[in-house]
């Protein structure tokens, strides 16, 4: 079986879905020539051609709302959103279109899109390059939203999603994309939307995270081991669908919950995570759940992002509030 | 350097406000073409009409009315194929009935009933657009698809003045002229978006023009002379159909109504204004040159007009007759299936029903 970095996982992926359905298409900003700024889409243009993976012009919106149209009359385009803080000027597109297709047409058509980006922090971009902003998704009824931790998850999680119905935001934690190499079928394999992984098994504590943060969480719950202190990881890996029953039987296990994640902390999806909790399993919790998230500001600069970023001592210090229940 | 201003763009017209007008193209057009033009315009009006007194009786809700862009529309629809693909705004109900939405459907729209949402299988209209321009670039990523598959059908974009002003407007042009696909942008410019006038839109003496700045092929032309509409559109359609690519067409008209019925529109508009586009309303012109070819006679209009009014009862009336559809169906069309959390929402709704004995 080959190591495969995530970006490669997620290049093998469209390849594979590209030979096996000649209506995926692949567009976005220099995914052609280029291959991609992190070269997700090396070499597709040179196997499948100019008329399936596309340069398009410099337009968000216009990629979005374009790939609605490629998909409701039958095709199914994989677009690229260069970095995830680019977003906002395909908002519409996505939230009060892509989102409402199907809604909106009594369930005449459908709009199975998949829209992938880079996002997150930790690898010193420029402004607006780093931002996690899943909330803004999982707000907006009729999107999916996926969010990979791992080469393995990446290639069987994106399969899933460009056969997908419903529009899917494929959000790709950018510093994890060659931070490390995972063995990885050559087949092409699918894992379902809507699965947590537990990542660790553990009776002190559940740590719930999704995307850049699980492989910091997981190291930390590691060491935590040789200090006594029995960390459950759970990486939700799709936030919607959300595997809510994964999540319920950790915390009715270890009764002490932590959430991490680098999206800024209010109105982000850890309070969802945090308030369905409270509404199915407030009885077996022993202390107050453990928020650490980026800080209510603006993505911060390279120079201050690795305090502002959820950090070891961070979720340290959280997991000793946590302990002391 | 490029002086706007010097660039002549002249309106085309075929048939002028008084019924004459190029007297050599009028006589291309049929008996029958012009009678079923002209019926195609007068059963809209009647329509609109009937609509807009049911919105004040309180039997429908916000409507936005559409009288006196007849021509645009109707012209602009008789250049297509059943197959080719629409994407309307709000005001694109006579197009949307000559490609094959049934009249009851709108009904059922402007009622607010989830049944209003769903065109019939095979009409390839698509769900009415609200945020201004946004349809734009469906209608690209559309024809887009019918190129890279090989298929005949065009797509077409419905939109206002106000919509050139939007950012997805300028994207849609850019994409479409890039790739060369099969789409018409169909501006009616009917000078004003809600309460803001033309002048203030834009400072672009045309929107025609635009294209320009796209590398597309531009055209001006009168939008209440539902044959120069038709012969522009049919021009436009048969292009893109050929390969030869986009397409924006600027019909010059005027919305003699509100802008929806929520509206005053004598706050922001002189008497003597509407007047002056009333002396060009679309069918009138129409009328006179089946007069003079002797085609229509008062009392076929009567017939006509008592025909319309007795369709739009009925399908009234078959609409508030069908089930009004129950909250319980706004969790069936989110997702391809309903993810758990959603399900269970359902369950919640279907039991609070059960427990009032609704069905």
């Amino acid at each position: 079986m080959a190591e495969l970095t995530m970006i490669e996982a997620i290049n093998e992926a469209m390849r594979q879905e590209m030979e096996r359905n000649s209506r995926v298409i692949v567009l976005g900003e220099d995914v052609g020539e280029n291959g991609g700024v992190f070269r997700a889409t090396d070499g597709l243009l040179e196997q499948f051609g100019p008329d399936r993976v596309f340069d398009t012009p410099l337009a968000e919106s216009g990629i979005i709302g374009t790939s609605i149209g490629l998909a409701i009359n039958g095709m199914r385009p994989i677009a690229e959103i260069q970095f995830l803080g680019f977003v906002y000027q395909a908002m519409d597109q996505l939230a009060a279109q892509a989102a409402r297709i199907r809604f909106r047409s009594g369930g005449r058509f459908s709009c199975p899109i998949v829209v992938r980006s880079p996002y997150g922090g930790g690898v010193r971009t420029p402004e607006l390059h780093s931002d996690a902003l899943e909330a803004l998704f999982t707000h907006s009824p009729g999107l999916k939203v996926v969010m990979p931790s791992n080469p393995y998850d990446a290639k069987g999680l994106l399969i899933s999603a460009i056969r997908d119905d419903d529009p899917v935001l494929f959000l790709e934690p950018m510093k994890l994309y060659r931070a490390f190499r995972m063995e990885v079928p050559e087949e092409p394999y699918t894992i379902p939307l809507g699965q947590a992984r537990v990542v660790k098994e553990g009776e002190d504590l559940t740590i719930i995270t999704w995307g850049a943060t699980v492989p910091l969480v997981t190291k930390l719950a590691d060491e935590m081991r040789t200090k006594g202190i029995d960390a459950e990881v759970i990486d939700l890996r799709c936030l919607q669908p959300l595997d809510i029953d994964a999540i319920l039987a950790s915390v009715e296990k270890t009764g002490r919950v932590m959430i991490v994640h680098e999206a800024v902390k209010t109105s982000g999806f850890g309070a969802e995570v945090a308030a369905l909790i409270s509404e199915r399993a407030l009885f077996a919790l022993s202390a107050p759940i453990v928020r650490v998230a980026g800080y209510d500001t603006p993505y911060p600069v390279p120079s201050v992002e690795d305090d502002w970023l959820p950090n070891p001592a961070r979720i340290a210090e959280g997991i000793e509030t946590l302990l002391r229940y | 350097m490029f002086d706007p201003n010097e660039l002549s763009i002249e309106m085309v017209q075929i048939l002028d406000e008084n019924g004459g007008g190029d007297e050599a193209k009028i006589a291309a057009f049929s008996d029958d073409w012009l009678l079923n033009a002209y019926k195609a315009m007068r059963r809209a009006r009647v329509i609109d009409e009937r609509l807009l007194r049911m919105q004040r009786q309180g039997r429908i809700g916000t409507y936005a009315p559409f009288s006196g862009q007849e021509a645009a529309q109707v012209g602009s629809a008789l250049a297509l194929r059943n197959d080719d693909w629409i994407f309307p705004s709000y005001r694109e109900v006579a197009v949307c009935l000559l490609q094959g939405m049934p009249l009851e459907q709108f009904f059922h729209y402007v009622q607010g009933r989830l049944s209003g949402k769903r065109m019939p299988d095979g009409v390839n209209i698509f769900p009415t657009q609200i945020i201004i321009a946004a349809q734009t670039l469906h209608a690209v990523g559309c024809a887009w698809a019918s190129k890279l598959k090989g298929e005949p059908h065009v797509s077409v974009a419905y939109f206002g003045d106000g919509a050139t002003s939007e950012g997805d407007f300028h994207e849609a042009m850019n994409f479409a002229a890039v790739y060369n696909v099969p789409v018409i942008f169909f501006c009616q410019n009917n000078q004003y978006a809600i309460s803001v006038p033309y002048a203030k839109q834009t400072a672009s003496r045309t929107i025609a023009q635009k294209a320009l700045a796209y590398g597309m092929k531009g055209v001006l032309v009168d939008g209440n002379d539902v044959l120069a509409v038709y012969e522009t559109m049919k021009q436009a359609v048969d292009a893109a159909r050929r390969g030869e690519g986009p397409m924006l067409i600027e019909a010059l008209t005027y919305r003699l109504g509100p802008h929806t019925t929520a509206d005053d529109p004598t706050k922001y508009r002189r008497p003597e204004e509407v007047e002056a586009w009333r002396r060009k309303d679309p069918l009138h012109r129409v009328r006179v040159l089946l007069a003079r070819r002797g085609l229509w006679t008062e009392a076929q209009e009567e017939a006509f007009v008592a025909e319309v009014n007795a369709e739009v009862t009925a399908a009234y009336e078959a609409a508030i007759a069908s089930p009004s559809g129950s909250i319980a169906d706004v969790f069936d069309y989110v997702y391809s299936e309903a993810p758990k959390l959603l399900a269970e929402q359902k369950a919640e709704v279907m039991r609070r029903k059960q427990a009032k004995g609704v069905k």
